[in-house]
């Protein structure tokens, strides 16, 4: 099912949480809205199943406008941060909630079978006995999805779905979902505040803040082609040069870096740390260096420029460098945008 | 005793059991004693009389419902205490514990004036041909206005602490609000209810103050069993008022048993494998 947004709004009291957010989901896509806390993320994902009323604008499942159907009518399975299991339902009641109280009867020993197969596609067969309580946040969040898919929704919505478990457990429960997903085919939107996961998942990455969409596009149009110096320091770590561009070229300090740019006038260089590159002797941006980090595959510098700016980057070398010589970079792969953009 | 990080467990232990000891299994152990000293056919006679079991009928039928009404006007009244913000929610609120602190033979009296054929409540019920004051209704009223805080500070908490994701998983799985609080909401306050249930009947069988006032106390049809005790304690036959008031307390803890064993499968879900 095709998911459209067209201009939604939210507001809460006097906090203005989604500005005229419009966006298309495709049908049997798998979306990640990424941003950080606050941006909107999952007041949007609550509007898309329901659980909250838009302010303003339509949201459309297909071509039936959404935007007023009540959330037990619009046909969406949604799987909580915390799970939001019964905990007085064993996992197997749990699972057959959805089909219990559905208005299309069905017979006992089709809700059983149907439980069984779904225990089966979520690897927990034999733990349907189990309370939510005797069972680990991994297969909690397993029974969740199991719950939310037993009444075939038409939209999968996932509220930071492995936001409450630890490092490995998430991964594997990533690749499992992208499993799952490719298995049923079902249009899923999930919402997440890392971005490696939504880079692991998502077919489209919608990155938001402060209410608005501000790029989307595919896991590899984000990383190589950011918009902004937002969208590219969220997605991970980098350094933020302060600079000036002159006659297409931009300086920082009074460093020429060869970098181009189109339009003059005060810009930030940003770089990611593996892109910045050691000038051994010397030359480059001359940085004082403080500290030398030791990592598995290399050193972690930190230093400082002379601005003031702090910079931090990795170099290869298993050993302490000599500084005798002076300490510069140089910078490559950089993304140079107008200052405050 | 296994080791315990924590400090204090002997003497808390020991003071908690003294007390107990003192404050509560003493009288009790005095009154089954003083029952005891009567032989079995003469305790049988007092605790069989008609008078002694018409009382006992007033004061269980009245004790339910009266906690019947409490259940419902409870939970609801819990209900609109969480859910709702409404101007003047913490005077209600701050209302709901005054039958704790009024003194029962006050609350006695006010209602029996308010209720009286010629009070504020007895006038607009006399031409439905309704007679509150100095019937068995009157008990019941006493007894829910006494035992209402219980069922209400039971239930408040547990449905503060209701994840609100669990109403909202239900409604996305497409169940109707009936739906959702028979079989979601109700299980898992059942425990709390329970408790509440349990006391507000304990204390409506036991409640003496305000009840004397309102209920006119006519020897088979409205005197309360903990009258009766008291009526022989006044008649310095004090073995008869032990025997009676031992089938109040021996009704209570049965009755406190049974709810406990009730709350325990309503939380079995809460055991860990």
């Amino acid at each position: 099912m095709k998911i459209r947004l067209d201009q939604v709004v939210k507001t809460f009291d006097t906090f203005r949480a989604v500005h005229g957010v419009s966006l298309e989901i495709e049908s049997g896509q798998l979306v990640a809205l990424l941003g950080p806390s606050g941006s909107g993320k999952t007041t949007i994902l609550r509007m898309v199943a329901g659980l909250e009323y838009a302010d303003g604008g339509h949201i459309y499942f297909g071509d039936q406008d959404a935007t007023d159907i009540p959330v037990r009518d619009r046909g969406v399975g949604f799987v909580f941060q915390h799970y939001a299991l019964f905990p007085h339902m064993t996992v197997a009641e749990n699972i057959a909630f959805g089909m219990k109280v559905s208005k299309t009867r069905r017979s006992k020993t089709e809700i059983a079978t149907r439980v069984l197969e779904l225990l089966r596609l979520v690897r927990l067969e034999g733990l349907g006995d189990r309370f939510p309580g005797q069972i680990s946040g991994g297969q909690r969040q397993r029974v969740a999805l199991a719950r939310a898919l037993a009444v075939d929704p038409k939209v999968l919505l996932l509220d930071e779905p492995f936001g409450a478990l630890d490092a490995n457990v998430r991964r594997d429960l990533r690749r499992w979902l992208r499993e799952i997903h490719d298995e049923l085919g079902i249009t899923t939107l999930f919402v997440t505040h890392d971005q490696e996961e939504a880079l692991d998942l998502a077919d489209q990455v919608v990155i938001l803040n402060e209410g608005k969409i501000v790029q989307e596009g595919t896991p590899a149009d984000v990383c190589r082609h950011p918009g902004s110096a937002f969208v590219m320091q969220f997605l991970g770590d980098v350094n933020k040069f302060p600079g000036v561009a002159r006659d297409g070229f931009v300086f920082v300090g009074e460093t020429a870096t060869g970098i181009a740019s189109t339009e003059d006038g005060p810009v930030d260089v940003l770089v990611r740390p593996r892109d910045v590159v050691w000038q051994k002797n010397g030359g480059g941006i001359p940085v004082d260096i403080e500290r030398f980090l030791h990592r598995p595959d290399g050193l972690s510098v930190v230093g400082t420029t002379k601005d003031g700016v702090r910079v931090e980057f990795e170099i290869p070398e298993k050993a302490e460098p000599d500084l005798s010589r002076g300490a510069g970079i140089s910078l490559r792969n950089a993304q140079v945008f107008r200052r405050g953009v | 005793m296994k080791r315990n990080v924590l400090p204090g467990l002997p003497l808390s232990l020991g003071i908690t059991l003294f007390y107990v000891g003192l404050i509560v299994v003493l009288p009790l152990a005095a009154l089954v004693f003083k029952a005891a000293s009567l032989g079995p056919a003469e305790y049988w006679a007092i605790v069989s009389s008609p008078r002694a079991v018409a009382s006992y009928r007033v004061t269980v039928i009245s004790a339910l419902v009266a906690t019947a009404f409490n259940l419902v006007f409870g939970l609801a009244l819990a209900w609109v205490l969480v859910r709702y913000r409404f101007p003047g929610r913490r005077i209600v609120d701050a209302i709901v514990d005054l039958p704790f602190a009024l003194p029962t033979a006050v609350a006695g009296i006010a209602l029996t004036t308010l209720f009286a054929s010629n009070g504020w409540f007895g006038t607009l019920l006399a031409p439905f041909g309704i007679k509150v004051a100095y019937t068995p209704l009157g008990i019941m009223v006493a007894m829910c206005f006494t035992s209402l805080p219980f069922i209400v500070r039971t239930v408040q908490p547990v449905l503060e602490d209701l994840d609100p994701a669990l109403e909202e998983a239900a409604q996305s799985l497409g169940g109707s609000d009936s739906a959702i609080f028979v079989r979601v909401i109700l299980p898992l306050l059942m425990p709390a209810l329970l408790a509440g249930l349990s006391l507000s009947f304990a204390r409506s069988l036991g409640e003496f103050g305000a009840i004397i006032f309102i209920a006119g106390n006519q020897p088979m049809e409205t005197e309360i069993t903990a009258l009766l005790a008291f009526i022989r304690l006044e008649e310095y036959d004090y073995q008869a008022a032990a025997a009676i008031a031992s089938v109040l307390l021996i009704t209570a803890f049965l009755m406190l048993a049974a709810t406990n064993l009730l709350q325990a499968r309503a939380l079995r879900y809460t055991a860990r494998s």
